[in-house]
């Protein structure tokens, strides 16, 4: 296990955080079992570390658009258990009051948690154009989204991160290898060895963190996000990690070879970090005792709370499909508006040269050109005085 | 007072929400430096600043993307689309992610997305497309669709300052073709209010945008010949005034939808079947529709001018309608 700097009650929460996101999905198969949830249930065991450890290295002004595998990011954020409940359930109490189902919910004003859709890379671009305007505020943010194996084959995948790139936008962008997209394993979705390998096509930064080492990723994320933060443009993660169950729950995963299974089971992310917890003395018994207490209480607590909950009333279907006043759109400005308005706003509209001497301004074909023709010389001189005068 | 073209009272809208609302950013293809691809945003740029005039790659989704994000901060973007014809390749961010972010997670996004539309100039397929009635029939979004200077300037406005995120279709026909005075200052045409720009009594012509002006030269020729038609002017058809349509018809006792978008599935069917849910009783003849044919957009300028409709299709079809 990686070292870290975080202090002894920052490791019991990132375990708390863990133990909560597995005891909670624990949970919501029993009551999937009990038929009170009404869609799909996709698991996140064995992945809890990337969910937790990366939402953990944000600053309380970031903003996350958590993926349908990220409970743990949800529960980091501020949510509670009975966020989730409700919304699997459906019910009126829930953060979307029964309009959509699983983990797609979000807090736009004070979490800043945007919700995901099933369409895989959506959220790249959303987040980097958060990214934009919190730098064009002024509010010196970063912003956050996970995606997995299968997503970075889409074409808005790469759009985004394009875009994200070319703007240098304080963005970090988690793949979360779990290895299995559905059934169709990563091989299948991209010739390259490490998906960390696609930063390189944007001219972006990445890492490659062990996804069921808890310290190592929250230690890499932190890296990433000051990275981001300082202005130096988004950074792509992958965390390589396993998915341990079915793509949801009515996926058995047989086509998943059992050894494995077996070999990830032995780097269970919570089995790891519970063995440094009691390796290194961090916590006792006692400790540990008390934490997994809290866990069970708060989820029964919850249980409750959903299961008393009424359905929504359904007239409200025809409610809020747009916004006529009911929501206030108010941008927090950290810097003088007056710096983006005219006169001070006002620029000569060209481009600098200095801002686009980097590919395609080199007379690379002249020099090529030059060495078949007899006089080389005089082109080849042409071309170094070309790039003395960038 | 000099007149002001559609063109030039669409840069007036950017620049003047621009110059009251420093939330307001524009983003697209070329829209910079280059000031767009038919200099619709020319000047921006030079008075705006690099942060809000944002010249971006070739990434439709990820241009309505970015901008969907720029609004979840409280900017309120307008993202242009080069020409309409693309705005099919962000087909998914625009129907699933933005239309729907307000009602399921209750996240308004408050967008412009706008761009040339329509035919008639010999763009060919891929840069002549009417696309409007796939987002007429996603819940979630407005489409505004102006028909003259005023309204598009004032449109816009209104467009910008709205909660939702709006499709803005420009004809780009229209873009220097027409021009008019314009009042002094701010002013707004509210989304959602068709106009009548023509009072008659003989037969109800509903239409918008290019078309308009087609219905209008339409309704000239008519009264020649002693019909006279009342011409409704859409300007929304997301959502669609049929109130207007509605008294105008109870009115007329006869209606006729002209538009330039293809012929199935086209805001004439659904224009007819309100009216005759709503108003059976008062016709006295059957729903007429002059429209595009039901192929992609021609190249060649003959076969456009086959495909589109015309005042001449207008007139014959509107003789016959008023001889029930």
């Amino acid at each position: 296990m990686a070292t870290t700097q975080l202090t002894r009650e920052k490791h019991l929460e990132l375990y708390y955080f863990m133990r909560l996101n597995r005891e909670l999905e624990n949970q919501m198969v029993r009551l999937f079992r009990q038929n009170k949830i009404v869609g799909g249930l996709y698991p996140s065991l064995g992945q809890e570390a990337i969910s937790v450890g990366t939402a953990y290295a944000l600053g309380p002004g970031d903003w996350i658009a958590p993926m349908i595998r990220n409970i743990g990011s949800l529960l980091v954020r501020g949510f509670k258990p009975r966020d989730v409940i409700t919304q699997h359930m459906a019910l009126a109490t829930s953060p979307t009051k029964g309009k959509d189902g699983t983990s797609h919910f979000g807090d736009l004003y004070s979490r800043h948690v945007v919700a995901p859709t099933s369409m895989l890379g959506d959220l790249i671009p959303v987040m980097a154009g958060i990214a934009m305007a919190g730098r064009y505020l002024g509010q010196n943010i970063v912003t956050m989204t996970w995606i997995g194996d299968g997503g970075t084959s889409t074409g808005v995948f790469h759009e985004g991160l394009n875009l994200a790139a070319v703007q240098k936008a304080p963005f970090v962008l988690i793949v979360e290898n779990n290895q299995w997209a559905y059934s169709t394993p990563t091989d299948k979705q991209s010739a390259l060895r490490d998906l960390a390998d696609r930063a390189k096509a944007y001219g972006m930064k990445s890492f490659i963190v062990d996804g069921n080492d808890v310290l190592a990723v929250e230690r890499t994320t932190r890296e990433a996000v000051a990275f981001a933060r300082a202005g130096n443009g988004p950074v792509l993660i992958e965390a390589k990690t396993m998915r341990m169950l079915g793509h949801a729950q009515h996926d058995a995963a047989e086509y998943v070879p059992k050894e494995l299974l077996a070999s990830w089971k032995k780097s269970d992310p919570l089995d790891r970090f519970e063995k440094l917890l009691t390796e290194k003395k961090i916590w006792d018994a006692k400790t540990k005792k008390e934490i997994d207490e809290r866990v069970v209480r708060e989820i029964r607590e919850d249980v409750e709370f959903a299961e008393n909950s009424p359905v929504p009333a359904p007239e409200t279907a025809e409610e809020g499909v747009y916004c006529e006043g009911c929501h206030a759109i108010d941008a927090e400005w950290k810097r003088p508006k007056e710096e983006v308005m005219p006169p001070r706003s006002s620029v000569k509209a060209e481009w600098p040269l200095k801002s686009i001497a980097g590919n395609g301004t080199r007379p690379a074909a002249a020099k090529k050109t030059a060495i078949k023709t007899k006089a080389a010389k005089k082109p080849a001189r042409s071309v170094a005085r070309a790039k003395a005068g960038r | 007072m000099a007149e002001t073209t559609y063109l030039e009272a669409i840069r007036q809208a950017m620049s003047e929400e621009m110059d009251r609302d420093p939330a307001v950013v524009l983003i697209g293809e070329d829209v910079g430096v280059y000031g767009g691809a038919f200099k619709t945003s020319e000047g921006l740029l030079a008075r705006f600043g690099w942060e809000r005039v944002i010249d971006t790659p070739i990434s439709e989704s990820a241009i309505v993307g970015a901008a969907v994000g720029m609004s979840y901060a409280g900017l309120r973007p307008i993202a242009e689309m080069q020409f309409i014809d693309f705005i099919a390749c962000a087909f998914n961010m625009i129907t699933n992610y933005a239309a729907k972010s307000h009602y399921r997670w209750g996240a308004p996004v408050p967008i412009v997305l706008r761009g040339p539309c329509g035919g008639g100039v010999h763009g060919g397929m891929f840069h002549s497309a009417n696309p409007e009635m796939y987002f007429v029939h996603t819940p979630g979004l407005k489409v505004v669709c102006p028909s003259t200077a005023y309204d598009a300037k004032g449109l816009l406005k209104s467009a910008v300052r709205d909660n939702n995120p709006v499709l803005f279709f420009e004809h780009k026909y229209l873009y220097r073709r027409i021009k008019e005075e314009l009042p002094v200052g701010d002013f707004t045409v509210p989304i959602g209010k068709a106009v009548v720009r023509r009072e008659g009594r003989d037969l109800t012509i509903v239409s918008y945008a290019a078309m308009m002006h087609t219905s209008l030269e339409a309704a000239a020729e008519l009264a020649k010949e002693g019909i006279e038609a009342e011409v409704i002017d859409l300007r929304t058809l997301l959502p669609l005034d049929s109130e207007t349509i509605l008294s105008s018809v109870r009115k007329t006792n006869k209606l006729l939808v002209v538009h330039e978008d293809t012929r199935t599935g086209g805001i004439a069917g659904e224009i007819a079947a309100i009216v005759t849910e709503k108003a059976f009783e008062d016709l006295d003849g059957p729903i007429r529709r002059v429209t595009s044919l039901d192929t992609p957009v021609p190249y060649a300028p003959g076969l456009e001018e086959y495909f589109m409709p015309n005042t001449a299709k207008v007139v014959r079809a509107a003789r016959e309608l008023a001889k029930y």
